[in-house]
């Protein structure tokens, strides 16, 4: 079986304008050799830290982005370099989901103009089809028919993004990139959001690419995740494998990160110290050596490549076995 | 209708004092574009050797109403009268039988008259009407002031949209040359002009368009700038949207919005700037209906106090109705506020 989206060695690696004559001194190189896959009906989990690449990683795969370098495959069509008007065919297969329901929903347009858009962007059905279709989603979504002439900011911070989920969904899509979906939004509504996103997946065979920089919430979704960190993917397994047995440093301070409901179970946290270095000007060898408990003198001056563990499909990146 | 208009309609309608300031508005807008069957020194329709007359459609010369000489006839002449008394005709005449330019050559006392029960508002110091005059110059205010305010829209709107969807290096160049343009003094400008050319309303127009558009360009552009970033409009892109799709459906009615409430500023600023223009006697030539001149009448003769207080009680009208107007439909486009009055009506 082949994959419905393939990624490979993307590069996107932003200008930064200096001076009056806004001349470019150096690049941001967000996602600096990103390759991954998706197949159809997976998640992969997407985890990093704020600054990391992964929000642009997923604008590039959906074109908002021009990437600097590599190929991104979409069923076996290569969408890197299309523009315009070709793009608009594949636009249909691939969604977006946002983070911030308030502000990726038009607040002057009512919830039926939102909804609606898609079909017309891609000329579908007649007006009052798409009428019908647009509360059949929002039943999908679990809104009342009635929210179509309402305003985005009737609503409350789970709604909006079941409205967000319900445009992305509008077109039978197969890949959806769900950028830190739930981020925005309270704990007790976080769940019920991810429990739709996964009876939707059943429902209509959806892939997601799921960012987020919470792993718990992405073990919860994810039949895979990558861990980024700089603008590379430092390690990429099952969920269950990362989860219980990371191999990357980075990872490993991740996991022990997330805060655990049993007050008895006091694992020893690994506190990162510092910040993410800036992607403009990148540390030299590993990118993780400055905050990288294990750290040795060949990690400040060797890239670790990814490479295959003890385990089959998990990958790292890094010198060590630790 | 659609929801949205309804809803930014009854928020309008329900400011009662934007809402009523409106329709005085129009009412005396709507009447003083009739102003030649309100205030004329000719008469609207006249009955005269048995077929009628439209002096103000027609021209009639006296020799043609069986008088001697070959002009147009003089309707309040009592000679012209006599004429149309005698074979047994009538005249309607208007509300206000004079006009804003002839004097009324039969006046009882020196102009400027006082307040009469023949001029009502007195005349001023060349004998004029002064209802006469303000009623002319309501519409040329107000006419002009609508013309500069639709020329100053198409051109900010323009240019800021321009700026503000582009971006980068059109949007720095750009915005320094409206800078740098806006740094000009106009009435500066417009009194060096007024001494090289004879100003009449077009070149007014014309110099005043020039520089009014600017406090557009800055509301417009920052719209713009901040929406084109907005994930609505990502999510819009991620869709597959073209270019003038969102700017037409996203981004522009967002700056739409924001100009529309500026426009009722803009007009009250232009009347304010025609006045001022008049006022210092280098704008409408001389003998035209303005305000402006009105009040230069007024100060010029402080022993005839109708004159300044006419002058200001309609500037003060006129320009309080239109900002109260601009503030209901600023208030009325605000999609928070339409929310508050739903559901307050719902409960």
């Amino acid at each position: 079986m082949s994959a419905l989206l393939e990624v490979k060695n993307l590069k996107m690696h932003f200008p930064v304008k200096e001076g009056i004559l806004l001349r470019t001194g150096a690049y941001n190189k967000a996602v600096d050799g990103v390759s991954l896959t998706i197949n159809a009906g997976e998640t992969l989990g997407l985890v990093g830290e704020s600054g990391c690449g992964k929000s642009t990683l997923g604008r590039c795969i959906i074109r908002l982005y021009d990437p600097t370098e590599g190929e991104i495959v979409f069923e076996e069509i290569n969408i890197t370099r299309m523009q315009g008007k070709s793009l608009l065919p594949i636009r249909r297969h691939i969604q977006m989901i946002f983070q911030d329901p308030m502000e990726s929903l038009n607040s002057r347009h009512t919830v039926g103009d939102i909804l609606e858009e898609p079909f017309i962007v891609q000329n579908i059905g007649k007006s009052e089809w798409r009428k019908k279709r647009v509360r059949e989603l929002l039943d999908i979504v679990g809104l009342p028919a009635r929210s179509v002439s309402r305003y985005p900011f009737e609503f409350s911070g789970g709604q909006r993004q079941r409205i967000g989920i319900a445009r992305s969904v509008a077109l039978n899509p197969k890949l959806i990139i769900c950028d830190e979906p739930v981020s925005a939004l309270d704990v007790s509504i976080q769940s019920q959001i991810l429990n739709l996103l996964i009876d939707l997946q059943k429902e209509f065979n959806l892939s997601y690419l799921f960012i987020a920089h919470d792993l718990a919430v992405v073990k919860h979704i994810s039949d895979r995740i990558a861990i980024m960190y700089l603008g590379k993917i430092v390690e990429s397994g099952g969920s269950q494998e990362i989860y219980h047995h990371p191999k990357h440093p980075y990872t490993r301070s991740l996991i022990s990160a997330i805060p655990s409901p049993d007050p008895h179970n006091k694992s020893k946290r690994q506190v990162l110290t510092g910040d993410v270095p800036s992607p403009i000007n990148p540390p030299s060898g590993c990118s993780f050596h400055p905050r990288c408990p294990h750290v040795q003198d060949q990690c400040k001056h060797n890239r670790p490549e990814l490479r295959t563990t003890s385990s089959a499909s998990q990958i790292i990146a890094c010198h060590f076995d630790v | 209708m659609n929801p949205v208009t309804r809803r930014r309609l009854d928020q309008f309608k329900a400011n009662r004092r934007g809402y009523h300031s409106l329709w005085i508005f129009m009412l005396l807008f709507v009447l003083s574009l009739f102003a030649e069957f309100i205030a004329n020194n000719k008469p609207i329709v006249m009955h005269h050797e048995d077929r009628y007359w439209f002096p103000i459609f027609e021209y009639y010369t006296e020799a043609e109403l069986g008088g001697e000489l070959p002009i147009e006839a003089q309707y309040w002449e009592p000679y012209v009268q006599k004429l149309v008394e005698d074979s047994g005709g009538w005249m309607l005449w208007p509300l206000i039988p004079y006009n804003y330019k002839n004097p009324d050559l039969y006046l009882e006392s020196a102009a400027p008259a006082p307040p009469s029960y023949k001029h009502w508002l007195g005349t001023d110091d060349g004998g004029k009407d002064v209802l006469a005059r303000l009623i002319y110059g309501f519409r040329l205010s107000v006419l002009f002031g609508i013309t500069l305010t639709i020329l100053s829209a198409l051109i900010g709107v323009f240019v800021g949209a321009i700026q503000g969807y582009f971006g980068g290096m059109i949007d720095l160049v750009g915005q320094r040359m409206v800078e740098v343009w806006g740094g000009l003094p106009v009435l500066l400008l417009l009194i060096i002009l007024a001494s090289v050319v004879e100003p009449n309303v077009f070149w007014l127009l014309g110099i005043l368009t020039l520089f009014s558009w600017i406090p557009l360009v800055g509301v417009v552009r920052a719209e713009v700038l901040r929406t084109r970033n907005f994930e609505y409009v990502r999510a819009a892109r991620a869709a597959g949207v073209s270019d003038l799709y969102i700017l037409r459906r996203h981004v522009m009615p967002n700056a739409m919005v924001a100009t529309l409430t500026f426009l009722p500023f803009i007009l009250s600023g232009a009347v304010t700037t025609l006045t001022a223009l008049d006022f210092l006697g280098f704008g409408l030539p001389a003998g035209s209906p303005s305000l402006g001149e009105l009040l230069a009448q007024g100060k010029a003769n402080l022993h005839a106090p109708w004159l300044g207080l006419t002058g200001f009680i309609t500037l003060g009208v006129m320009l309080t109705l239109l900002i109260f107007i601009g503030e209901a439909v600023r208030d009325a486009l605000d999609p928070r506020r339409i929310m508050a009055v739903a559901s307050a009506a719902a409960t």
